[in-house]
C-alpha cells in the first residue's frame, strides 16, 4: 500500500476505540494498540473507568483479534502531576475544572502521543467522534462528529496544530450506531461500556469526598447570602458546590435557591432563585485557537460552556491577547468558571478558552 | 515485519521437533487409558512406564519415585501442601517452613497460603547480594517443628544457583524434608538427586524444549507426603487423574535429549552469555548485573538500568523485534517490583528498571550482536520516557 502509514491507536477495550484500530487495520497501515495506566486513588484500581485489569484485558483481547501488538504504559505519575493536582488546584481557586481537558492536552496527546512517535508512528489514532481535515499548507481542522449526538470535538478543542498534524480520527464520519455495526461485523466482542460523567481517577466516589482526601484544607467552612448580602446559613467548602446546585444547600427559603455564584475572597457561596442563575457575559483566557490564531478580532460563533451543554450563539471579541469577552444572545444556565468554552462555526471548531468570570 | 529474535527462553522453550515427533502417535493411535486393561490401555502404560523409567534415570532416582503432573507449578504445590499435611498428620508440632526469599511464586504463594489458611508458619532464609542462600544459615535455623526446607535450585528471575547440594546435606542430617524447585535448572545444569541427597524437586518440561501443561515431581522413597488432588489411584494414589500420556512422552524425550549433552551445550551458551553480559555492561551507564557473576544459569543474563521502567524498556524491544522479560512482569501497566529483587537489597525503583535476557538453542552471536548494538539506543529512550513521566 502506498499510503501505509505506522500509527498508534489508543485503546480503552471499548466499542469506539476497538473499532477505530480495526478499521486502521483494515486499511492496511501498521497498527500498534497503547494503553495508558492513569493514577487513581490506589484502594480504587479496580473502578477507575478507563484503565482498570478488566479493561486492560479487553482492549488486550481485542488486539489479539486483530494481530496487532498491544502495550500499557504507566502514566500514573505524570497524570497525577498534571491532570489530578490541577484539578484540585482549579477548586481551590473557586473553580470547576474539566480534568478531562487537561488529560487530552498533557497525556493523551502529550505523553502518549511522545511515546508513540518515539517508537516510530507518525500518527496518534483515538476513537473520538471528530474529524480532523488536512487542508491548504499543511493546515488542520477540526471538524465536529457526523454524529452530532456524539460529537466528542470538544474535548478535543485544546489540541494545537501540531498534535493534530499527527492526530487520526477513524470514527469522525460514523454514526454510533454504524461503529456498532462495524463491531459486529469484525467480529469484536467488545462490551458496550455505561458512559459515565464521572471522572475516571474518582472511581465510585464523590468528587467531595475525593477532595475531602486529598486536600482537606478546601473543608473551609464559610457563609451563604443571598445577592442582597443576608446570611442565610453555613457551607461546608466552596469546593463542595457547583454553580446552579439547588439541591444539599441546607437552607431553608421560600422558594427554590440555587448556587449562583463563589466569591472566593470572602469564601462566601452566593444563592438565588432560578431567575437569577442567566448570565449573559463571560469572560474567557487561556485560549487555544485550532488553526494557531482567532479569526478575526470580533466575531459571530456558536459556544458551548460545558461537554453536554448545547451551543449557543455568541457574540466574541477579542480584549487582548489573553482574554477575551463572549456575549451571548440569550441568558445561558450556569455558566461555570474552570470549564472550557469551546467556539464552532457549524461544523468547524475554532478552539476555546476557560471561563474566568461571569457577568449578568 | 521485522523477524523476533527470541531472548526469552526462560519463561519457555519451543518444543523440539524430536519431542513432537516422539509425542504424536499417542494423540490418535496408541491413545488408550493407561489404567485400562486392555491392550491399548497397556500400549499407553508401557509408554508411561518407559518415560517414568527415562525420567528416573536423567534425574539420579528411582521410576517409584516420579509423579507426573501437569506443570513446575502443580510439583511444587503437591511437594509444599503434600509434605506440610503429610508431616503435621505424623506430628502435630510440625509447623514449621522454612524457603528462601527467592522462591518461584509456585513455591511462595504456596508456602504463604499453609501460612494464613492452615495455620503453618513461614520462615525466610536469608540471602546475600546475589540471591544465594547461606547452607549455615539452614543450619541455624532448623527447629524439631521444621516441616520442610525449600531452596530454589536455579531463580529465574537473577539466574543465581545456590548451594543446594550442600543445603540438602543438612537437611537431610537433621531429618527434615527438603524440596529444591528445579524448573529453570533441569534446563540447564545436569541433574542428580542422590548425588545432590534432595527429598523433592519440581520439574516442568517446556523450559528444557518440552510441551507445557506437563510436569514432574520428585519423590524420594520413604519422604512423607500426602496427596493434594484426589480421585483415582493414579501415580501411586499422590497425583489423582489420568495421565497425559503423549506429553509425559514429550517430557521424558526432552529431558534425555537436554540432560544428555549438557555440558557441552552450557559451555557454549556461558560463553554467549558472559560476552553479552560483559558488552552490556561497558556499553551503557547505569546498569548492573543482577545475580551472581559466575554462580548462574549458563544461559542467563539479568540487570537492572537505573531510571528506566522495564516494562516500557521491554515495548521498546519487542517493537525493535527482540522478546525479552523482566522481573516485573506485568501486562496492566501497574508494575510491582519484584520480591526477588527487592530480596537481593535493590531499591523498589531500581527493582522495576529490569531485563532478563535468556539465551537457547536457537540463539547465535549474530543475533546477540544486534541485541547488544539495539540495546544502548532502546535504554535512552526508556529514561527520556522516564523523566517525562
Amino acid at each position: 500500500m502506498a499510503d501505509r502509514q505506522r500509527i498508534v491507536v489508543a485503546m480503552s477495550g471499548g466499542v469506539d476505540s476497538s473499532v477505530a484500530a480495526a478499521l486502521l487495520v483494515e486499511a492496511g497501515h501498521d497498527v500498534t494498540g497503547m494503553m495508558l495506566r492513569l493514577w487513581s486513588p490506589p484502594e480504587t484500581v479496580t473502578e477507575n473507568r478507563c484503565c482498570t485489569p478488566n479493561d486492560v484485558a479487553l482492549a488486550r483481547r481485542v488486539a489479539g483479534q486483530l494481530g496487532i501488538p498491544f502495550y500499557v504504559l504507566d502514566a500514573r505519575d505524570i497524570f497525577y502531576r498534571e491532570v489530578v493536582q490541577a484539578f484540585i488546584e482549579g477548586y481551590r481557586s473557586g473553580q470547576t475544572p474539566n480534568p478531562c481537558v487537561g488529560c487530552n492536552h498533557l497525556i493523551r496527546w502529550g505523553f502518549l502521543l511522545e511515546q508513540a512517535r518515539q517508537t516510530g508512528a507518525a500518527f496518534l489514532a483515538t476513537g473520538h467522534y471528530a474529524r480532523v481535515r488536512r487542508v491548504d499548507r499543511g493546515q488542520v481542522t477540526l471538524l465536529r462528529g457526523k454524529d452530532l449526538g456524539k460529537d466528542q470535538s470538544y474535548i478535543l478543542s485544546v489540541l494545537t496544530q501540531t498534535q493534530m498534524a499527527q492526530t487520526w480520527l477513524p470514527l469522525g464520519d460514523y454514526k454510533k450506531s454504524d461503529v456498532r455495526a462495524l463491531a459486529k461485523r469484525f467480529g469484536l466482542s467488545v462490551a458496550e461500556k455505561a458512559e459515565s460523567q464521572d471522572l475516571c481517577f474518582l472511581g465510585n466516589q464523590d468528587y467531595r469526598d475525593f477532595l475531602v482526601r486529598y486536600s482537606p484544607d478546601l473543608a473551609k467552612p464559610g457563609l451563604i447570602v443571598n445577592q442582597s448580602g443576608e446570611v442565610l446559613g453555613e457551607h461546608r467548602g466552596l469546593a463542595f458546590y457547583t454553580i446552579g446546585q439547588r439541591k444539599g444547600l441546607g437552607v431553608a427559603a421560600s422558594e427554590p435557591l440555587y448556587v449562583i455564584e463563589k466569591a472566593v475572597t470572602d469564601n462566601m457561596l452566593i444563592v438565588g432563585s432560578a431567575q437569577s442563575l442567566g448570565r449573559t457575559v463571560m469572560e474567557i483566557a487561556g485560549f487555544n485557537w485550532i488553526s494557531g490564531s482567532p479569526p478575526a478580532g470580533f466575531f459571530r460563533a456558536e459556544v458551548k460552556i460545558r461537554y453536554k451543554a448545547s451551543p449557543a450563539w455568541a457574540t466574541v471579541t477579542l480584549m487582548d491577547s489573553e482574554k477575551s469577552r463572549v456575549q451571548f444572545d440569550y441568558p445561558q444556565r450556569d455558566i461555570t468558571p474552570g470549564q472550557r468554552a469551546v467556539f464552532y462555526q457549524d461544523e468547524l471548531v475554532l478552539g476555546g478558552g476557560t471561563i474566568d468570570r461571569v457577568f449578568l | 515485519m521485522t523477524k523476533t529474535i527470541y531472548l526469552d527462553y526462560a519463561a519457555t522453550t519451543p518444543v523440539d521437533e524430536r519431542v513432537v515427533k516422539e509425542m504424536l502417535p499417542y494423540f490418535t493411535q496408541h491413545f488408550g487409558n493407561p489404567s485400562s486393561v486392555h491392550g491399548l490401555g497397556q500400549k499407553a502404560e508401557a509408554a508411561l512406564e518407559r518415560s517414568r523409567h527415562e525420567v528416573a534415570d536423567r534425574l539420579g532416582a528411582r521410576p517409584e519415585e516420579i509423579i507426573f503432573t501437569s506443570c513446575g507449578t502443580e510439583s511444587d504445590n503437591l511437594a509444599l501442601s503434600g509434605t506440610a499435611f503429610a508431616q503435621r498428620e505424623m506430628d502435630g508440632n510440625k509447623n514449621h517452613l522454612l524457603i528462601s526469599p527467592v522462591e518461584h511464586h509456585a513455591v511462595l504463594h504456596t508456602a504463604q497460603l499453609l501460612q494464613h489458611r492452615h495455620g503453618f508458619e513461614l520462615e525466610f532464609l536469608p540471602v546475600d547480594e546475589y540471591g544465594r542462600v547461606d547452607p549455615r544459615e539452614v543450619r541455624l535455623r532448623i527447629r524439631p517443628q521444621t516441616a520442610l526446607v525449600s531452596v530454589i535450585y536455579a531463580n529465574n528471575e537473577i539466574g543465581t544457583i545456590n548451594p543446594i547440594a550442600e543445603i540438602a546435606d543438612l537437611c537431610r542430617q537433621q531429618g527434615v524434608p527438603f524440596h529444591t524447585d528445579a524448573v529453570q535448572a533441569a534446563a540447564h545444569l545436569s541433574m542428580d538427586v542422590v548425588r545432590d541427597r534432595i527429598d523433592l524437586m519440581a520439574i516442568g518440561a517446556h523450559k528444557f524444549y518440552g510441551p507445557k501443561g506437563v510436569g514432574a515431581l520428585y519423590v524420594r522413597k520413604g519422604s512423607p507426603l500426602v496427596a493434594i488432588q484426589t480421585g483415582g489411584g493414579q501415580e501411586a494414589s499422590l497425583r489423582a487423574g489420568t495421565q497425559n500420556v503423549p506429553y509425559i512422552v514429550g517430557l521424558a524425550q526432552a529431558l534425555r535429549i537436554t540432560q544428555e549433552d549438557i555440558d557441552n551445550r552450557a559451555r557454549t551458551l556461558t560463553a554467549l552469555r558472559d560476552d553479552l553480559i560483559q558488552r552490556v555492561l561497558t556499553s551503557i551507564a547505569g546498569v548492573y548485573l543482577t545475580g551472581h557473576p559466575r554462580q548462574r544459569l549458563p544461559n542467563h543474563a539479568s540487570f537492572v538500568f537505573e531510571g528506566v521502567d522495564g516494562n516500557d524498556l521491554l515495548m521498546r524491544l519487542d517493537m525493535a523485534g527482540f522478546a525479552c522479560s523482566s522481573g516485573s512482569a506485568c501486562k496492566a501497566g501497574t508494575p510491582k517490583p519484584s520480591e526477588v529483587l527487592t530480596a537481593i537489597g535493590l531499591s523498589p525503583d531500581l527493582a522495576l528498571g529490569s531485563l532478563r535476557v535468556t539465551l537457547g538453542s536457537g540463539s547465535t552471536a549474530d543475533e546477540l550482536d544486534s541485541f547488544v548494538d539495539a540495546l544502548p539506543g532502546l535504554v535512552e529512550q526508556a529514561r527520556a520516557s522516564r523523566r517525562r513521566a
